[in-house]
């Protein structure tokens, strides 16, 4: 026997309904949580989707965000948000900031000038800075992309719905939806907890995370729609607890080589990825759990029509390419 | 499923083979752009390479492909800005020019409508308060026979003012038809303008599109900073029209002073000598359009504002016969004989045109400035090291990405994982090649499209041979356990991966820049990886199979 390193053993049979109501009652929970925590704390927008700017600066020397903004308060811009940026790729002389001031009032546009006199006021205090990345955004647009943002995520889930409905079932597909904006919505709740911030990027992410996510629930839908033709009179709760059982293998396996990809991107790609990249890690885990506990519970509830179907062939419809 | 047609087995691997083909040039970047833009500059100014263009050239092999995947501003630095053109400056414009029209109009009218007065107004509406209020419908009538068909497709039929009567006052404005064949005009004109401006400079591979209805985008891959891509559209092209002294074909003409000598646009080696002073210049002119001519010859039709029509008005009474200069920045783009004078601020170019150079004519008259102001809603700049870091950065986590996902493949799946690794680096390869084939931008989180694609993309395979496990687990030998394996798992990987291509879809759909780059990324990452997994993964495991014939397998 060749050595495998395996992370499941061969035949699992965990009962997966065991703690169906502590683990989807914890869902229920921490999706409840988080719609509080985005209400109470409020996401960390950046200027995409709230208008300002954002000045990247780079310098030889250490950064000291005092005095930083002890030459930076006289100018009279508003909030400024100065933050240190860290990065393990980073040159040992390598000293990166990020500055965010605020849209100016009565300004559409950026304002070159605001800009211009953030920088002069900069180098008098640190003649070695540059200023690698200059991003300003009016308050107009910023206002569009909130809105396409949200009309990117329910088409999104919209579509999944209706395309997983008519490959499998209706309850398939309401099971599907739930279990993804589950995922989303309690990431976006982690988002607003550690006040990551939230911007173009964070949409793409979250957008990602409903495709993996509805990626490893349909899986488990596939193999329990197979084992519902198979054992046409076992209990649908063991019907479905075979289906993850057997798929559980899989689904380890797929999200571990995930991880380690976004892993090493989270180490080794830089800071101005970290953001997109520890959101989608929480989203792919949030996934995971998701399509094991979450998704077949609402299915079991709602029930499935285990009747004949005219067409016994219509599920596997793709099975039958050859290469 | 072992037994694959050999035909079949050639178009897997000959389209492997073309996807290392067409990626490789991205290995060698530097040269390859260097190769194409040589190229590039040669084919523009028509003569023979320089030695430093020849080298560039011959850096590349020709008969290698030369597509290379664009990099994005994120990667390779430069400017962003999305500016919104103020519409609404030219409804004002056009009003205001319509004044003095109309006041001579209404004044040969005074024994009806009594004496006129331009009453206050917000901007784009003309108020003419007239002092004899039985005389509305008359001073009504008489403005709108000043009104004009609408010049577009759309709007034919259609008047372009809207005139009413309220009291005393005459209301004119422009009609909606109006309005919207002028926002087509600005706008294309705008563009127009921006792109020449832009080309000037010539950065490789700018980017203005139009976003929406009033919204342009210019993307400046290269330049220092958006103030300075700023600066440079806002440069208006001097447009002017000066009195002709002299046409000659002699570039050393001695001119005397106050006068200038200037060269042809399309006559090569003809040089004019024009008065320095222009008598009107293009920041005067209202409007230039293609038209044709009483003999139905492609002409140019153009307007000035009140005072330029004057101006201009007065000049042509005096010179008919002469020919007067229209000089673009510093070069004579016509030079057109005057056949009468042009009262009325508005008059036709005609001469040896074609339909094509008409339109391109009134575009360069348009062109002198922007029609409307612009206000920017977003501006980037991303320097080049911040570029390069992140590259650094994206190509050192895909490696390690790569890496342990290979690592851990053949520590779960032994040999075959190893045939799936095999498959995921064609995959990667494969990536790299559709994105130069179609010419995308690979932007930062594109990066990190492709190392998330990495990590997904072995999921077909773990669900195939997940499935043989099983299958070899229920008793079956190892032909059917891999036949089986493929068969079942398809419907869960197509289920799978259409899922998630659909939230690629709509991300492009909806997204803008980087968000798109990533979108892309992923998009083809999916399709790409269904192919390796399923037939290179599959071919690989048949040939190892027809080769070492085991009696039983481990997966």
């Amino acid at each position: 026997m060749a050595l495998r390193l395996k992370l499941v053993p061969d035949t699992t049979t965990i009962n997966f309904f065991r703690w169906q109501w502590l683990t989807f009652g914890s869902s229920i929970a921490l999706m409840i949580a988080s719609l509080v925590i985005v209400a109470v704390m409020g996401l960390n927008f950046g200027i995409d989707f709230r208008g300002g700017t954002t000045i990247r600066t780079e310098s030889t020397q250490e950064v000291d965000v005092g005095t930083y903004r002890s030459a930076l308060q006289p100018l009279g811009i508003g909030d400024i948000i100065i933050t240190e940026v860290f990065d393990p790729g980073f040159r040992a002389d390598q000293h990166v900031a990020s500055i965010r001031i605020e849209a100016q009032e009565n300004a559409e546009a950026a304002t070159p000038e605001t800009v211009a006199r953030v920088q002069d006021a900069l180098r008098e205090i640190d003649p070695s800075i540059t200023f690698p990345s200059v991003e300003s955004v009016g308050p107009k647009v910023s206002g569009e992309l909130v809105r396409s943002a949200v009309i990117a995520l329910v088409l999104a889930a919209l579509g999944i719905g209706i395309y997983i409905w008519f490959r499998f079932e209706w309850q398939f597909a309401l099971g599907t939806v739930v279990a993804s904006v589950h995922d989303v919505l309690v990431t976006v709740g982690i988002l607003a907890l550690f006040q990551i911030r939230f911007d173009l990027t964070t949409v793409a992410a979250l957008l990602t995370i409903l495709g993996y996510s509805v990626n490893d629930t349909v899986v488990v839908f596939d193999r329990l729609r197979e084992n519902l033709r198979k054992y046409k009179t076992m209990p649908l709760r063991d019907v479905m607890n075979l289906s993850v059982n057997e798929t559980l293998s899989r689904t380890i396996m797929t999200v571990v080589t995930t991880l380690i990809a976004l892993f090493a991107l989270l180490i080794f790609g830089g800071d101005v990825l970290r953001g997109f990249v520890s959101t989608i890690i929480f989203g792919v885990i949030l996934g995971t759990y998701s399509s094991i506990y979450m998704a077949k519970n609402l299915v079991l509830w709602i029930g499935v029509n285990r009747e004949p179907k005219a067409n016994p062939k219509a599920g596997t419809k793709f099975a039958d390419i050859d290469a | 499923m072992l037994q694959i047609p050999l035909w079949k087995r050639f178009l897997i691997w000959g389209i492997c083979a073309l996807a290392v083909l067409f990626a490789i040039p991205n290995a060698f970047y530097g040269r390859v752009e260097s190769h194409n833009d040589a190229l590039a500059a040669v084919a523009v100014q028509g003569t023979a390479p320089t030695p430093q263009q020849q080298a560039a050239i011959e850096s590349w092999p020709s008969w290698m492909p030369s597509g290379l995947m664009n990099l994005g501003l994120d990667l390779r630095g430069g400017a962003h800005l999305l500016a919104e053109v103020q519409l609404s400056d030219v409804y004002a414009d056009r009003i205001d020019g319509l004044w003095p029209e109309m006041r001579d109009a209404l004044r040969a009218a005074r024994a009806e409508v009594g004496s006129i007065r331009r009453a206050p107004s917000e901007p784009g509406v003309l108020r003419i308060q007239i002092s004899n209020p039985d005389g509305i419908a008359r001073a009504v009538q008489i403005a709108r026979g000043l009104a004009q068909p609408v010049q577009s497709v759309t709007g034919t039929g259609q008047n372009d003012l809207d005139v009413r009567g309220e009291g005393d006052t005459i209301v004119i404005q422009l009609s909606e038809a109006e309005r919207t064949a002028t926002d087509q005009r600005t706008l294309q004109q705008s563009l127009e303008i921006i792109r020449r401006r832009v080309d000037e400079v010539g950065t490789r591979e700018p980017t203005i599109q139009r976003q929406g209805d009033d919204r342009i985008l210019i993307e400046v891959p290269g330049i220092g900073s958006a103030a300075e891509l700023k600066s440079l559209i806002g440069t208006t092209a001097q447009l002017t029209f000066n009195t002709v002294v002299n046409r000659t074909t002699d570039a050393n003409t001695p001119v005397e002073p106050g006068q200038e000598l200037l060269e042809s646009e399309d006559e090569p080696g003809v040089y004019y000598v024009v008065q320095a002073t222009p008598v009107v210049s293009g920041e005067q002119l209202v409007d230039a359009q293609p038209a044709f001519d009483q003999n139905n010859r492609p002409a140019v039709n153009f307007r000035f504002n009140g005072s330029g029509g004057r101006i201009f008005g007065d000049y042509t009474a005096q010179n008919i016969g002469r020919p007067f200069a229209i000089v673009l920045d510093e070069r004579v783009i016509s030079a057109p004989v005057i056949n009468s004078a042009i009262p009325g601020g508005s008059g036709i170019i005609t001469g040896n045109f074609t339909v094509e150079q008409s339109t391109e004519l009134a575009v360069l008259l348009r062109a002198g400035a922007l029609p409307a102001g612009l206000e920017f809603l977003e501006e980037r700049t991303i320097g080049p090291e911040l570029g390069q870091d992140s590259i650094d950065a994206g190509r050192t986590a895909s490696i390690v990405a790569m890496i342990a996902v290979v690592v851990f493949m053949v520590a779960c799946y032994g040999w075959f994982g190893m045939m799936a690794n095999i498959a995921l680096a064609v995959n990667v390869i494969a990536i790299f090649a559709v994105l130069s084939l179609i010419g995308a931008t690979l932007t930062l989180p594109g990066i990190a499209g492709i190392v998330l694609t990495m990590g997904m993309a072995v999921d077909a395979n773990v669900l195939i041979f997940e499935r043989v496990r099983e299958e070899l687990r229920a008793g079956r030998n190892a032909v059917r356990a891999l036949d089986e394996g493929f068969q079942k798992a398809l419907s869960a990987i197509i289920d799978a991966n259409i899922t998630t291509f659909l939230t690629a879809v709509i991300m492009f759909a909806v997204g803008s820049g980087p968000v798109r780059g990533f979108a892309v990324t992923l998009g083809i990452g999916i399709i790409v990886s269904m192919f390796t997994s399923i037939f290179v993964a599959r071919s690989l495991i048949a040939t190892w199979y027809a080769w070492r014939r085991p009696k039983t397998i481990t997966v």
